[in-house]
């Protein structure tokens, strides 16, 4: 397979990468590691004449702790953030997520940016940030604005960014003492056929809050509302209403069909893996109540 | 559209045009008949087009030649005659982990890239590196069994820095 011819165009800077996509109109597009975008064309899903290349807009780049969070360049890869102390050190759980993203190629060149911006249903990152309340940074270079990760997804391949504007950082809240979290996912072929977060807060041994979320069966990340019946349990109750929350996220959910399974079974899936997420994040946030 | 580009391609420098579309696999293959590569599901998923640029694996088969401007490139075939070649391409033999051999210069690639991890003392961190690389005949026993053999030894630390 060949791709169909285009030129690449290496910006240095955020206004000029969104400036020349300005320009471009629709024969443009954004790519940076490719692992999607070229995959896309190389499949004949997607043609552009003009490739706008943001490994060298230095704004993307970075890891920086920042009071009670860590901002993350859109461009950093999963890879380098896998191994990243910054993240390590706020958000325990991520790199272990992001170790589990693809195959140790993809995880090279992709980079967390490309995950999100792409929107593919599929995915981890997209699940994980929405749990741990991550905030995305969108920006032309001039002006920016700030979205819930939770917000971003319209659908499947469809986030609010609009033409020539980027994905500029991944603001991610440091988890704090009393909150544990909880990444848990499976995979039938290469994409996670369901992904479950969780985040829950403990206080004296009850939960006074908790987030639930169910990625890569329906078009984006949904939360389910049944999550509230965990607010007010304490050690002696919530396995028992983990079970009901488990029980009623699977009903609330409509998963799609497609190579992964079934809906019935990514319903039976849910059902299992958020079980495990929220009994993961209880333990977690028992722990360092300790 | 073309690119001008310089790159360290086995240890030798490359300095010259490649048009911007130009896949990774096609450039090695096609124009410096590198062949040791190979091409078989085309999406990122078998491995088998795996190369290393500035140390890291990719998939050639969806990286474009283009961006290789400024990069080191290491294929299999600038493995051949270095030490870890040796001391891995022995284990190969050893444990059988080479039938067709359509897999083995992505195996061998792959392993180099996380020689110098001390996180892959044990198999299950080993298999969690390798995962993505399929292979159609060994049914990956023996190949395990080949890096175990070498990974984390003194021996291929060495031979993999030093070659
Ligand atoms: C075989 C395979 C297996 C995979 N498995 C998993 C998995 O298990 N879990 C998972 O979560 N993901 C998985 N993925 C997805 C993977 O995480 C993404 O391919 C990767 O992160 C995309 O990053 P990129 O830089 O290569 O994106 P690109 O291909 O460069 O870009 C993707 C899209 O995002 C746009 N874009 C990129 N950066 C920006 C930006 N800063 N602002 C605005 N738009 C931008 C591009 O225009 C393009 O439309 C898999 C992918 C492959 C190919
Ligand atoms: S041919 Fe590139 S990964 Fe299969
Ligand atoms: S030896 Fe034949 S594919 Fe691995």
């Amino acid at each position: 397979m060949k791709l169909p011819p285009f030129e690449v165009h290496r910006p240095s800077s955020l206004y000029d990468a969104s400036r020349l996509l300005r320009d471009l109109g629709g024969d443009g597009v954004p790519i940076n590691g490719g692992t999607e975008l070229l995959l896309a064309m190389k499949l004949g899903l997607a043609q552009y004449d003009h490739l706008v290349d943001l490994k060298r807009v230095p704004e993307l780049r970075g890891v920086r702790p920042i009071s009670t969070s860590v901002s993350i360049g859109a461009g950093m890869t999963h890879r380098e953030l896998e191994g990243s102390p910054v993240i390590a050190e706020a958000v325990g759980e991520m790199p272990r997520m992001l170790a589990e993203v693809a195959n140790v190629r993809v995880r090279s060149v992709g980079t967390i940016g490309g995950n999100l911006c792409f929107a593919d249903p599929h995915s981890d990152p997209a699940t994980f940030l929405s749990a741990v309340e991550a905030t995305l940074v969108l920006g032309d270079g001039s002006t920016s604005r700030r979205v819930p990760v939770d917000q971003f997804f319209l659908g499947a391949y469809e986030t609010v960014l609009e033409h020539g504007e980027l994905l500029v950082e991944v603001t991610v809240p440091a988890v704090p003492v009393g909150t544990g979290i909880a990444h848990m996912r499976m995979k039938v072929h290469e994409r996670p056929a369901v992904t479950v977060a969780a985040k829950v807060t403990l206080e004296r041994d009850t939960i006074v809050r908790a987030r639930l979320v169910v990625g890569s069966v329906c078009g984006a990340p949904v939360l389910p509302q049944a999550i509230d019946k965990l607010i007010g349990a304490s050690r002696g109750t919530w396995s028992e209403r983990v079970r009901e929350v488990a029980a009623a996220s699977a009903a609330a959910v409509a998963p799609v069909a497609d190579a992964e399974g079934s809906s019935r079974y990514k319903q039976a899936l849910v059902e299992v893996f958020v079980r495990r997420a929220l009994d993961a994040a209880l333990a977690n946030a028992s722990g360092f109540t300790r | 559209m073309s690119t001008v580009i310089t790159a360290t391609i086995n240890g030798r420098t490359f300095k010259g045009e490649v048009e911007d579309n130009e896949l990774l696999i096609d450039f090695l293959r096609d124009d410096l008949g590198l062949n040791g590569t190979r091409q078989s599901c085309e999406v990122e998923v078998c491995g088998s087009c795996t190369v290393l640029v500035d140390g890291l694996p990719v998939s050639s088969c969806c990286y474009l030649a283009c961006d290789l401007d400024g990069k080191v490139v290491e294929t299999i075939e600038g493995l051949v005659g270095t030490a870890f070649h040796e001391v891995l391409g022995d284990a190969f033999v050893r444990h059988g982990a080479v039938q067709c051999g359509y897999c083995t210069p992505a195996m061998v690639l792959t392993a180099k890239s996380f020689l110098d991890d001390e996180r892959l003392a044990d198999e299950e961190s080993l298999k969690r590196a390798m995962r993505g690389n399929l292979c159609r005949c060994t049914g990956y026993r023996a190949i395990l069994d080949a890096l175990m053999d070498v990974m984390g030894s003194e021996r291929a630390a060495e031979a993999g820095s030093g070659r």
